[in-house]
């Protein structure tokens, strides 16, 4: 390996902070066309939080998207549908580690709602009520008011944090 | 030309320049011109689009939007100039132009919160002279 490479790797290991142990770690989103159509509203939730099916759910339904209409063209929505069923828990691309999102889903369910999944609501069993409703918070959905790199696929453990 | 014509000349330019819109952009008076032609074959005589009737219809409630989303300022700021926040919690920038400065150059991304944010406040489409109402109040911002 020429110099010049291992030293920028070296110093992207010391710049970057590693994630602890307890962290979770999916693949960030790439596609442009997730991050601009999904992001605008709310942090474009990485693919390998639910399973395929639930993924299919949800794009069929965008017209009424948890009240809003959140439909697309149909250039984007099938861009955003392929992403999607790529990335998913269960997808070909979604990874091993992603399959424990979808477990304990039944077969027959398809939430909508990554924080209703098993494996999320598990997760999150220690978060205080005030917690949620706080202005900061708004809304489950808003991963990045406790997770900051939540974005980056990183969910560092917030276990600690709930005492402020 | 003596020194102080020149000075004039130039103070007269720099005036000038200085009172057009700061954010004057092609792609944004295209927008308000197309939405101006059609407010214009909407509704024949129609003048020029107004701040006051935009700022009018950022602020009110409206009634045949869903629940939750009666105004504007349910979203976005209670004045352009401030932050808002998505129902997901999403902070969203603010919508005066001098704030966010990239704003409404994009024909396709302008059309699309206009049809989605009518249909969740309004219930229905915004007309094309809500929408110039509403750039022409927000750009002068």
């Amino acid at each position: 390996m020429p110099k010049s490479i291992a030293l920028l790797l070296l110093l992207s290991t010391v710049v970057t902070p590693s994630p602890a142990a307890g962290d979770e770690r999916v693949p960030p989103v790439t596609d442009p066309v997730v991050n601009q159509e999904c992001g605008s509203c709310h942090m474009a939730f990485q693919p390998q939080f639910l399973p395929q099916r639930s993924w299919q759910k949800l794009v069929d339904t965008l017209a009424d998207h948890f009240g809003e209409d959140a439909s697309l063209g149909e250039t984007e929505r099938a861009a955003v549908l392929d992403y999607h069923l790529s990335n998913a828990a269960d997808g070909p691309k979604g990874g091993r580690a992603a399959r424990k999102y979808g477990r304990r889903i039944a077969v027959g369910q398809a939430p909508l709602r990554i924080t209703e999944t098993p494996w999320w609501v598990k997760e999150h069993q220690e978060v205080r009520a005030d917690k949620w409703r706080s202005r900061e918070v708004k809304s489950k959905a808003n991963c990045l008011a406790c997770h900051k790199r939540a974005e980056e696929g990183i969910y560092e453990d917030e276990e600690h944090e709930d005492d402020d | 030309m003596k020194a102080s014509h020149l000075m004039l000349v130039g103070a007269l330019t720099f005036a000038v320049l200085a009172s057009t819109p700061a954010f004057a952009e092609p792609r944004r008076d295209a927008i308000l011109a197309e939405l101006l032609a059609q407010a214009r074959r909407d509704e024949p005589g129609f003048g020029q689009f107004s701040a006051e009737r935009g700022a009018a219809l950022y602020r009110a409630d409206h009634t045949g939007g869903k629940p939750g989303t009666a105004s504007c300022t349910a979203c976005h700021g209670n004045t352009p100039l401030e932050t808002g926040q998505t129902r997901a919690g999403k902070a969203i920038d603010p919508m005066a132009l001098s704030k966010s400065p990239g704003r409404y150059t994009d024909k396709a991304k302008v059309e699309k919160w206009f049809t989605r944010n009518g249909t969740q406040v309004l219930g229905r489409a915004c007309t094309a002279k809500e929408k110039g109402d509403f750039l022409t109040y927000v750009t002068a911002q």
